[in-house]
């Protein structure tokens, strides 16, 4: 591989494959390309500083004190706390980068699991259809009737009394949320493709209905998931944060949270106190901001309808 | 849905009918929820410092010791009946909650609505109105930094400005101890009730109470329909009957303003339902923000307290909200939209 990833068009009789993954991406114009770029930048950002948290961060996520002097409760920002300290004397900057880690962690893990669930129920309702199909889709919308942020709410307080690791609890609570969002996506996506002529002729030659649903189906449908995880991930990073504000998932001892940072400061909005809110609230704010930006325009990308390709746009205007 | 009839009739029939199915599963999937997950619910409402005599007492008393066909069975006769059962902890009637508690939500729901609208359609029109140009552009990031937004902390960072920092609005609760303690009870809704008595002094107090809670959750909601407007503006805009009225003279901005605007805003009011349920999540956070003493604040309490039985009738009451609101959606849009008839 002489090419790397940034150059934005491989060589096109080398690298058939990347070229057809990236044309898209360099003939993105606009707005779409502001998003894509924008959103890949902030993402990567938060990804770089969820490895490196233990390097950047001055301090651990749970220390109050250095060298036996504790460190001042409510501190504004200073040379020693740069973004000042919370309630309980731990540094801000501290609990947002190690946040980070808590936050991707327990996303990742969490639509992970929902894919791996929800992928092949739909792929199976979808392509068998019969009673189990109609099951499931009462099951999934009857799911979809509890508000998501509830459904959460509720499977993580259910499941908090018995296991003790509230990072699982978080991730199976998300996980919940977004299993219904897989399995629709994939089910309509399958009883639609089902009926192609290809399928059909795969049928005919006597493919097994786990060939044709591995071989045939699987890749066709499954273009449609990047996008919905990424719109998902930011999603589901709002769905911890407020998971983690009413006191649920994420438990202190185990990793900085940021909804949970922020519940610390409701006590402090009273008296005028602004870091304890501002920067956990900026954090959320940007990481969610830059997976949208990335899942809408990598949608805007592949989409073809929604793409306005160079092409057409020099035909419209002359300039862009 | 498939199998739909031929006429408007029998599709509304289908539509109503299937909610049966729905709310069936719906309870089903709750007590399921709340049966499976480890733990008495009594001894998790008491505490650990309870005689097991006691917990068994209670239980017996309260059916958790039967076998769980018949907690089912009669778990669906009492919702049946419009009886959502009791808390554990403080005895209160669920019913009592959602009167009480659920008027205090639904004045936030509908204020934050109104905020919402009155934000979202007119950025939304004119985003879509002038696709790609920099007003499209910064309208779109609005949207999504809005979305992006939790509701807590543009709530907390509108107490710190608007309460601590300017001192212009209460930062928490529906109304002053003094106001909530002289003013009468009628509908629940504060509001209302101060006209009722014409009691102006406290309409003022209650409304300065309600501004930035209000605010805060009809903002993070404005950014849903700024998307959604905008959309429906650019497809509407690149409609055949457009092309028709621009082909038949009449200026752009009668076509835009009489013929695109106006059908772009048709589909708004499904979403509005379905937004529902969004909003009523988010208000679960607006209101543990505020101190806003509604139904999801409530959910909060019981959460904390580990009151199974408040929960479970609270997670059923915003089920239920949600799906009559699909259903009512489903009616409304099918009546507005005239291709809805003729399929």
């Amino acid at each position: 591989m002489t090419d790397s990833p940034h150059t934005p068009v491989p060589k096109p009789q080398r690298f058939p494959a990347l070229r057809r993954i990236f044309q898209p991406v360099a003939e993105t114009r606009g707005f779409a390309r502001f998003m894509l770029w924008t959103g890949a930048v902030l993402t990567g950002l938060f990804i770089l500083m969820a490895i490196f948290a233990p390097w950047l961060s001055p301090y651990a996520f749970d220390q109050y004190q250095l060298a036996g002097v504790a460190f001042p409760q409510t501190a504004p920002p200073s040379a020693l706390h740069p973004l000042g300290t919370n309630v309980q004397s731990t540094d801000v900057l501290a609990q947002i980068l190690w946040g980070a880690r808590t936050e991707l962690l327990v996303v990742a893990l969490a639509l992970i699991l929902a894919l791996a669930i929800g992928v092949p129920l739909g792929l199976i309702a979808g392509y068998f259809g019969g009673w189990f199909d109609r099951i499931m889709v009462l099951v999934m919308d009857a799911m979809f009737a509890i508000p998501s942020l509830l459904l959460a709410l509720v499977i993580a307080f259910l499941l908090g009394s018995s296991i003790a690791s509230g990072i699982v609890v978080a991730a199976a609570a998300i996980t919940i949320v977004y299993v219904p969002q897989y399995f629709r996506v994939l089910r309509n996506h399958v009883t639609s493709v089902r009926e192609e002529s290809y399928v059909e002729a795969a049928r005919a030659i006597g493919a097994p209905p786990s060939t044709i649903l591995t071989k045939y189906i699987f890749f066709n449908v499954i273009q449609a998931i990047p996008v919905l995880a990424t719109l998902n991930a930011a999603d589901a990073i709002l769905t911890l944060t407020g998971l983690g504000f009413l006191g649920y998932g994420v438990q202190p001892t185990q990793g900085a949270e940021w909804g949970y940072d922020v519940s610390r400061a409701v006590g402090d909005a009273a008296s005028g106190i602004w870091w304890t809110t501002l920067f956990p609230g900026l954090a959320i704010v940007l990481l969610v901001t830059g997976l949208t930006l990335l899942g809408e325009g990598l949608n805007e990308t592949i989409n073809p309808v929604l793409r306005q390709r160079a092409a057409t746009r020099v035909n419209m205007e002359d300039e862009a | 849905m498939a199998g739909g009839g031929s006429s408007l009739k029998s599709y509304l029939l289908v539509r109503t009918l299937l909610v049966i199915p729905t709310i069936f599963i719906l309870l089903t999937l709750v007590f399921v929820l709340m049966r499976v997950a480890p733990g008495n619910p009594v001894s998790a409402a008491l505490g650990g410092h309870v005689p097991q005599a006691v917990i068994q007492e209670i239980s017996h008393r309260l059916g958790y010791d039967r076998p769980l066909y018949q907690q089912f069975g009669s778990y669906l006769w009492n919702l049946a009946h419009g009886d959502f059962g009791a808390t554990i902890t403080d005895k209160r009637q669920v019913s009592d909650i959602i009167l009480v508690n659920g008027a205090a939500t639904l004045e936030l729901t509908l204020a934050a609505a109104i905020v919402a609208l009155a934000v979202g359609i007119p950025i939304g029109l004119i985003a879509g109105r002038f696709r790609d140009r920099p007003i499209d552009a910064a309208s779109r990031i609005f949207g999504i930094i809005m979305y992006a937004m939790p509701v807590f902390v543009l709530g907390l960072l509108a107490q710190i400005v608007f309460g601590s920092w300017l001192g212009w609005l209460p930062i928490s609760d529906q109304a002053s101890p003094m106001t909530s303690a002289l003013m009468t009870t009628h509908t629940n809704l504060l509001l209302v009730d101060a006209v009722i008595d014409g009691d102006w002094d406290s309409f003022w107090d209650v409304l300065q109470h309600l501004v930035l809670p209000a605010g805060t959750l009809g903002l993070v909601f404005a950014g849903v329909f700024v998307r959604l407007v905008r959309i429906n503006v650019i497809r509407t805009l690149k409609d055949d009957y457009i092309e028709a009225a621009r082909a038949r003279g009449i200026r752009e901005q009668a076509v835009v303003y009489r013929h695109a605007f106006r059908n772009a805003l048709v589909p708004v009011i499904t979403v509005i339902g379905l937004e529902i349920a969004l909003l009523m999540g988010g208000a679960v956070l607006t209101e543990t923000t505020f101190n806003w003493p509604g139904i999801g604040h409530a959910l909060y309490t019981y959460l904390q307290n580990r009151d199974y039985a408040a929960v479970q009738g609270i997670v059923i009451v915003f089920g239920l909200v949600v799906v009559f609101a699909s259903l009512l959606v489903d009616i409304l849009s099918a009546l507005i939209d005239p291709r809805m008839r003729y399929q």
